[in-house]
């Protein structure tokens, strides 16, 4: 009975007891069940809308769809840079079951060299995962077949099509057109990348560059929607890309043939311009190189050849090269003479074969004291002296002018200045004057200085370019446009720019055109020798310009001196000379002299001139 | 969804009154059946979603649902004096079971888990889930309550060796619950507050060496990427990242079933199983996630109620901890996949795919419904 009492005693306080642990479980339970409740509705509802973004960005991937650059056509139309579908053979590492293996396979297969290997593993180290990585370029059919059969032993290869630069041309056009290359990392400052999302080939050199913008095209975006694999699995909108604008350039494929051929071994380069649009018809910077070649990577050794030669294939002569313009700014400072009153039409100046400043003992040479002993004839004048060539008087004719006012008259031609040609990385040239001299080299001018400039040598250097540019301000009679390559953009023509204004009287102009026909038709003209069988007009002027100095008294012996140091050879023209059409500037490099310029300017002219053109 | 459930509850509530004889008899408490159903059918539609609409895995959840069920009913038709006089032996056979995992397991995902009879492979952890709170219930009430230090030497002695053994496979997640079993029996028991206090104190106290001695490298990891998932980004924080982003771009209304990116496009990993409430969050909204809730609050409230009006206390100590140990899981889940706490696989109760944590779940509420059943009678006879 005690034993019984005590167990229901025992069994109250024990009911009692696990009434009360039920109790606080009860309020425990309640409590964090409320808790976690909130947690829930505090990333469901109050931060909904920062998740919903991060499950957009989740699922949604951007992809880029890249545009077909624009292409470059030549005034007919001819195709001169164009996108050529290309193959090519790339490996995903990650889907490929023994790297090393499948290497070793197609080195065998497609005689791979270690330069292709290096690349390839040099590209692996840039590129995002799971993506391929190119490991040759530019497949032919027999390589496609080949990676084909043997498709069961090559793990995570793949054959790319994609659309490639492609220059028909080749190395016609080679510094006019530039080339595009892979996108380096210097390439695209950070502002450009989105807009570089997609694109692997960019504008390196040339138009290709400085019409980057226009040729490249609008990026299309695809939104896709992407499992956590990064598998896609639908489109959920996407932007067109839009394509690059076609360039028409104002050259003319055939007339750059022309020239190239008549340019044969020969290092310079020609320009030739249309002087009512200031569209260039030509340009040859010799020797050549072919921008094929850049498009999906030079080798090594093939860029150390271009880069290292003495011959400088990647200098574009025409708007890099500087050269003396020697005789050639002659009929410039005559119509300056002219200009300036400093001496007329009528002027006759004694010509003894040399030049002496009044109280200086040296002597300043004509080049025609070599050849006949004596001066050109006993008095020259201006109209024979740009015909000949005469030194002497243009002597006389700086000394009068002044170097100031000589670098002014050269100034408006244009000379030492950029012609703001469409091209990247276009030299100045130099024109100098006493502030230059004193600002550049820290010493002042000399009186002789004054006599050289003169005749174009001294620190006076030109371009090509500029020198064309200047032969069309001639022909025009003082009115020089921007030089241009692109005509029309899409079709859309580009507005020629005025870029000289050079003004003189009418029969100042006729007289310096007088002595500039002179040259190519007088017995004595100094292109004489271009005369034979010409249908057409011809204005011109020849030069020679020397590369290395001549001491005073010693006499320039092209025997003697090697290759490189011969001078070079200039010519200038327009024609026809009542309203010209074309305007040609040469330069032959360690040519001797202009008589091996003006036979290239001569086959162009003939032509352009041709009736059937 | 919600219609479904609707639609079930009104059914069972016609069900209620006319065979409410029957149920009796067949020892079936309709306040715990009701909601497990519930969660069982809903979760289905969950699942079917979570695992990219996969009949496989429906079909095998089904079964599991099935045998679990079968499993319920069982456990349902023992008297309580009966599990109370199995408690030693079942606990000693898991214990032996435990040991043997230790020596003779198979191994899957680097953890030594289960054992193999040849034709059957299980976990003995998941034995233990049941044998720890029965055998502890045993040992307690053997004496009066509260347990004396002898009682309670002896009851830890009981929660720590099986703990440790299944924390050594390792099972961090299944070790906890089994202690939480363990513990909570000796909770019930009516251990003083000051021991409890006590042993919070000195478990506060042994982090530190238990970070440096106990924790395995990846354990500590999912202890430091709960508090900045964004440091592994496309490691360790992924699942957290994941499971978050997939919560909380439900919103309150959800994406729509079988519609939430997040599960569907495999961002969030482990979607129908351990993080199965992220899908459920994500394409039915907070509504559903509302639901979820008063759902297991009222398994949760039924399960204390019946704790409370139990006949013994052995049966009260045995309630109290399957109900504790119910809550427990949930607590850690529902915490985990929401960031609150540490990575641990604990499924969700009756929702996440898996046919084992599923039966012995319903071993515990079938003891439940046969300790709710059990008539007063039983009280006499003591």
């Amino acid at each position: 009975m005690a034993r019984q009492l005590n167990q229901m005693q025992d069994w109250a306080r024990e009911t009692r007891i696990t009434h009360g642990r039920v109790t606080v479980l009860a309020a425990l339970m309640a409590l964090v069940m409320m808790g976690l409740l909130y947690r829930y509705f505090s990333l469901q509802v109050i931060q909904n809308e920062e998740f919903r973004a991060q499950s957009d960005r989740n699922r949604i991937a951007v992809r880029t769809v890249s545009p077909t650059r624009g292409v470059i056509v030549d005034r007919s139309g001819n195709l001169l840079a164009i996108n050529q579908p290309s193959f090519t053979l790339a490996i995903t590492p990650e889907r490929a079951d023994d790297l090393g293996n499948v290497l070793t396979t197609l080195s065998d297969l497609l005689s791979l060299t270690e330069t292709d290997i290096e690349l390839f593993t040099q590209a692996r180290k840039r590129r995002r995962p799971l993506s391929p990585v190119p490991l040759k370029y530019r497949l032919t059919d027999e390589e496609l077949a080949v990676i084909a059969v043997n498709k069961h032993v090559l793990s995570g290869v793949s054959v790319l099509s994609e659309l490639t630069r492609h220059y028909p041309e080749g190395d016609l056009l080679g510094h006019a057109l530039g080339y595009v290359g892979r996108i380096g990392i210097d390439d695209v400052d950070e502002s450009e990348k989105e807009a570089y999302r997609g694109i692997s080939h960019i504008g390196k050199v040339g138009l290709e560059a400085y019409y980057e913008d226009v040729l490249k095209g609008g990026l299309g975006v695809s939104r896709l929607e992407t499992n956590a694999r990064g598998v896609e699995l639908d489109v959920i909108d996407r932007i067109e890309p839009v394509p690059g604008a076609e360039l028409t350039l104002h050259l003319d494929v055939e007339l750059q043939r022309v020239a190239a051929s008549a340019m044969g071994d020969m290092r310079g380069a020609v320009v030739a311009l249309d002087p009512r649009t200031g569209g260039v018809l030509s340009a040859v910077s010799s020797p050549r190189y072919d921008p094929n070649k850049f498009v999906n990577g030079i080798s090594f050794s093939d860029y150390a050849e271009l880069r290292d030669s003495r011959d400088a294939p990647l200098l574009n002569r025409v708007i890099q090269g500087q050269y003396p313009p020697a005789s050639t700014i002659k009929p410039m400072l005559g119509l300056a003479g002219l200009n300036r009153d400093v001496i007329t039409i009528d002027t006759m100046i004694p010509d003894p074969g040399y030049y002496q400043l009044p109280g200086d003992p040296r002597r300043y040479r004509d080049w025609i004291l070599r050849i006949r002993g004596t001066g050109h004839a006993d008095e020259m004048s201006l109209r024979d002296s740009i015909a000949q060539s005469c030194d002497v008087f243009f002597y006389e004719l700086a000394n009068r002018l002044g170097i100031e006012a000589l670098a002014e008259s050269l100034d408006e031609f244009g000379i030492g200045s950029l012609t703001g040609i469409d091209l990247p990385s276009e030299k100045p040239g130099i024109l100098p004057s006493s502030d230059w001299k004193r600002r550049v080299i820290g010493s002042s001018w000399y009186g002789g200085e004054t006599l050289i400039v003169g005749i174009g040598q001294g620190y006076m250097l030109a371009t090509p370019m500029q020198l064309a540019v200047a032969t069309m301000a001639l022909a025009t009679r003082g009115t020089a446009l921007r030089p241009t390559f692109v005509a029309a953009v899409d079709g859309t023509p580009v507005e020629p720019e005025p870029l000289l204004n050079v003004s003189a009287a009418t029969a100042y102009w006729d007289e310096v055109f007088a002595g500039m026909v002179d040259t190519v038709s007088s017995v004595r003209g100094t292109a004489f020798g271009m005369r034979s069988g010409l249908t057409y007009s011809v204005a011109g002027k020849t030069g020679t310009a020397q590369v290395v100095g001549i001491a005073q008294d010693e006499t320039y012996d092209e025997e003697a001196l090697s290759e490189y140091q011969r001078n070079h050879g200039w010519f200038i023209a327009f024609a026809p000379v009542d309203n010209p059409e074309i305007v040609i500037a040469v330069l032959t490099e360690n040519s001797g002299g202009g008589s091996s310029a003006y036979p290239v300017a001569r086959a162009m002219l003939d032509y352009w001139m041709s009736p059937d053109e | 969804m919600s219609n479904d459930f609707a639609r079930v509850a009104e059914v069972s509530s016609r069900e209620l009154g006319a065979r409410v004889r029957l149920l009796r008899l067949l020892h079936i408490d309709l306040w715990l059946a009701v909601p497990l159903l519930m969660l069982s059918v809903g979760g289905l539609f969950v699942l079917y979603s979570a695992s990219g609409q996969s009949d496989a895995t429906l079909n095998a959840q089904i079964r599991n649902i099935v045998v679990a069920m079968a499993v319920l009913l069982t456990t349902a038709q023992f008297r309580v004096e009966t599990l109370r006089g199995a408690s030693p032996y079942i606990f000693a056979l898991a214990t032996l079971l435990l040991v043997a995992v230790a020596f003779f397991g198979v191994g899957a995902k680097g953890a030594q888990r289960w054992l193999s009879l040849g034709f059957i492979r299980f976990q003995p952890s998941e034995v233990m889930k049941v044998a720890m709170p029965l055998a502890l219930a045993w040992w307690l009430s053997k004496k009066a309550l509260p347990p004396d230090l002898r009682s309670l030497a002896v009851a830890f002695a009981m929660v720590a060796v099986p703990s440790g053994l299944i924390l050594q496979q390792p099972d961090l997640g299944t070790s906890l619950l089994v202690a939480t079993s363990g513990l909570t029996v000796i909770y019930m028991a009516g251990i003083q507050w000051r021991y409890i206090f006590s042993m919070i104190a000195l478990a506060l106290v042994s982090i530190w060496p238990a970070w440096v001695f106990v924790l395995k490298d990846y354990q500590k990891q999912r202890v430091l990427t709960l508090f900045n998932p964004e440091s592994d980004r496309l490691g360790a924080g992924w699942n957290i990242i994941q499971s978050k982003t997939a919560i909380g771009s439900g919103g309150w209304e959800g994406l729509g079933w079988t519609q939430g990116s997040q599960a569907q496009l495999d961002f969030l990993p482990e979607g129908h199983t351990d993080f199965i409430i992220a899908v459920l969050a994500e394409e039915f909204g907070f509504r559903g996630v509302l639901l979820l809730f008063l759902i297991y609050a009222v398994i949760l409230g039924r399960g204390l109620l019946i704790t409370w009006r139990a006949q013994s206390s052995f049966a009260r100590m045995l309630g109290g901890a399957l109900v504790a140990t119910f809550f427990f899981g949930l607590v850690v889940n529902l915490g985990m996949v929401s960031g609150l706490l540490p990575v641990v696989g604990v499924p969700l109760p009756m929702l996440s795919y898996g046919g084992t944590a599923m039966v012995s779940m319903m071993i515990a509420f079938g003891m439940l419904m046969a300790i709710s059943t059990e008539r007063p009678v039983t009280r006499a006879m003591r």
